[in-house]
């Protein structure tokens, strides 16, 4: 499989990562390269294996599902590049 | 001596005996840090907190109640959220973000005693193995070359190169392929990664959740024991902790491994290996059968695919997990144009704020989980990731206690040294660790000699899942046998 220019351009946007189109070339040879040293996987049989789904069986953790947190409103717009009237805000949304 | 050069363990014996004080031993490494800014290792300074907690923390020698840690200077891995202290995983995307909370580890170090000098520089969102990635700049490796400066290796450089130069007592760091123990074989010093699951990740940055663990680096096998068993915990906040109580894992250093069987894994044994690297692996297992141990050649057939293996899944675990720094919530926004909506602030933050290294992760992340891909790329390396876990299990079901390899595939190499290459020259530093972490395994680096040059070399013991008493043990055994003793000298 190899990447294309327009194929590079579509991962930017999925990742929402901004590339100038000059810089794209550069970017497909890129990720090419590392999806060359990614083809060895193909020469694994892993017919019948089950992909991992984590380093040990546990039992996924259950708590009782009751309010444990929260009213800390400022607190988590204390970082917000901006905030106003208790919410995040961004630029226009229209569509 | 001066105060910041101790181990923990003597640290802790001669505050509990009162001849220092935690308050003269965080001076003493207060000083110390301001003198090594050359070795850029401390990119925030928290000597105010310091010294409220060496002051806290001599209340507590004075009445008798003090846990290992207590009063003990350690440096924090930017990583690990500390609340009110900047915490950005040295990146631009979270440039002025100082957490509301605390994460686990560090509130159970603070809850043992510890006292924090300073946040630790690294790679940025932990993704790099020389330290060359970080918006702060590169960390420079206290052990030098002629005149030129090397890298502390990646990501923990900050954390291996602040304990080398004596600037704590020890350092927290974290470990997703290899970022503790590359980095502790580069410099000297020990570093461990436990099992997957011992050490709680809430409030810890998260890079690839499913290998990401944070541990100890430290100047000796024993002060990894000690502060690990600080750090572990059981905590509900992490669903992947695990329900284990943490042992007394200094309580396990004996000294005694009679009987126990090391493997030794042919396929580590790379073509192109330098010879030093290969004769320091055969002196490490002479001196772990002299102390009693049998040395077993072993096979783990998969090794090969680990590499490739990891770089799908740590991406793609990365570009989910870094989503969230989108400009809205914390961190940096960028400075938008007349006309921009939601996709281009996006797009113009996420551009700006990550590194080269952390876009290429995400882009290659974005890539293998996309639609048409995910089985061919995403779904393959899961399962060859559970044959490389295989591996070992049946190695462990053989009988055997625990394994010894390289650390890394050559000593510390200067900065810059890289920049060209292609990027998957670079990921090759992981070969021996990244094995590790797809297993989930604890893995302890520990340094054993020099090389011609003088630069430190490690070998890295591999143990079975939460055997961390019995790995440190031998691990004790083996930096007992090597006497490695070498210290940089000064030029910070």
């Amino acid at each position: 499989m190899s990447i294309t220019e327009a194929e590079a351009r579509k991962v930017a946007h999925l990742a929402r990562i901004a590339v100038a189109d000059e810089a794209l070339p550069a970017l497909a040879a890129e990720l090419n390269g590392i999806l060359q040293f990614m083809e060895q996987l193909n020469e694994v049989d892993v017919e019948g294996v089950e992909p991992m789904t984590g380093v040990e069986k546990m039992r996924l953790k259950r708590r009782e599902d009751v309010v444990t947190d929260g009213d800390m409103q400022e607190a988590i717009l204390r970082n917000a590049p901006d905030a106003r009237e208790g919410f995040f805000a961004v630029p226009k949304v229209v569509e | 001596m001066s105060l910041n050069e101790l181990t923990i363990a003597e640290a802790r014996d001669r505050l509990r005996a009162r001849e220092i004080t935690a308050a003269e031993l965080t001076d003493a490494c207060l000083s110390a840090v301001d003198g090594a800014g050359a070795l850029n290792a401390f990119v925030h300074h928290t000597p105010e907190i310091a010294r409220q907690q060496a002051a806290a923390a001599d209340r507590r020698l004075a009445s008798g109640d003090a846990p290992a840690m207590c009063g003990i200077p350690v440096g924090i891995k930017d990583l690990f959220c500390t609340k009110g202290v900047p915490s950005q995983a040295a990146s631009r995307i979270l440039e002025g973000f100082r957490p509301e909370y605390e994460s686990t580890v560090t509130q159970n170090l603070f809850d043992a005693g510890a006292v924090m000098l300073g946040k630790l520089n690294m790679d940025e969102f932990a993704m790099g193995s020389s330290n060359e990635t970080s918006v702060y700049g590169n960390v420079v490796n206290p052990w030098k070359l002629d005149d030129r400066q090397l890298t502390p290796g990646g990501s923990s450089g900050g954390s291996a190169a602040a304990v080398a130069a004596d600037l704590c007592l020890a350092a927290t760091g974290t470990d997703t392929g290899g970022s503790i123990r590359q980095p502790a074989a580069f410099t000297g010093t020990v570093g461990l990664k436990p099992t997957y699951g011992r050490v709680s990740r809430w409030g810890t940055i998260a890079f690839a959740s499913s290998l990401d663990q944070a541990g100890p680096m430290t100047k000796t096998v024993r002060d990894a024991a000690i502060m690990l068993g600080a750090m572990a915990s059981v905590d509900p906040k992490d669903s992947t902790s695990a329900d284990r109580p943490v042992p007394d894992y200094e309580a396990a250093l004996t000294g005694d491994i009679r009987g126990k069987r090391i493997g030794i894994p042919r396929e580590y044994r790379m073509d192109g290996m330098p010879v030093e690297i290969d004769a320091l692996w055969k002196q490490g297992a002479e001196m772990l059968r002299d102390a009693g141990a049998e040395i077993v050649d072993i096979s783990l057939p998969h090794t090969k695919y680990a590499l490739p293996t990891y770089y799908v899944i740590a991406p793609a675990e990365a570009s989910s997990n870094l989503a969230r720094y989108d400009g809205v919530r914390y961190g940096r926004r960028a400075r938008l144009s007349q006309g921009d909506g939601i996709t281009e602030m996006y797009e113009k933050t996420r551009a700006e704020g990550f590194g080269h290294e952390v876009q290429r992760r995400v882009m290659i992340g974005t890539y293998v989980l996309s639609a048409g891909f995910y089985d061919a790329y995403y779904n393959r390396a899961r399962k060859v990731r559970a044959l490389i876990k295989r591996d070992f299990d049946q190695v462990f079901a053989q009988g055997i206690d625990t394994i010894l390899t390289p650390a890394t595939p050559s000593a510390a190499f200067p900065l810059g040294a890289m920049t060209d290459a292609d990027p998957v020259q670079m990921y090759l530093n992981d070969v021996f660790t990244v094995t590790v972490n797809l297993a989930g395994l604890p893995g302890l680096a520990v340094p054993v000699g020099l090389d011609a040059q003088g630069l430190p070399l490690g070998l890295q013991l591999i143990g079975r899942p939460w055997d961390e008493g019995n790995l440190l043990n031998h691990g004790a055994v083996l930096e007992n046998a090597a006497g490695f003793v070498a210290k940089p000298r000064r030029w910070w």
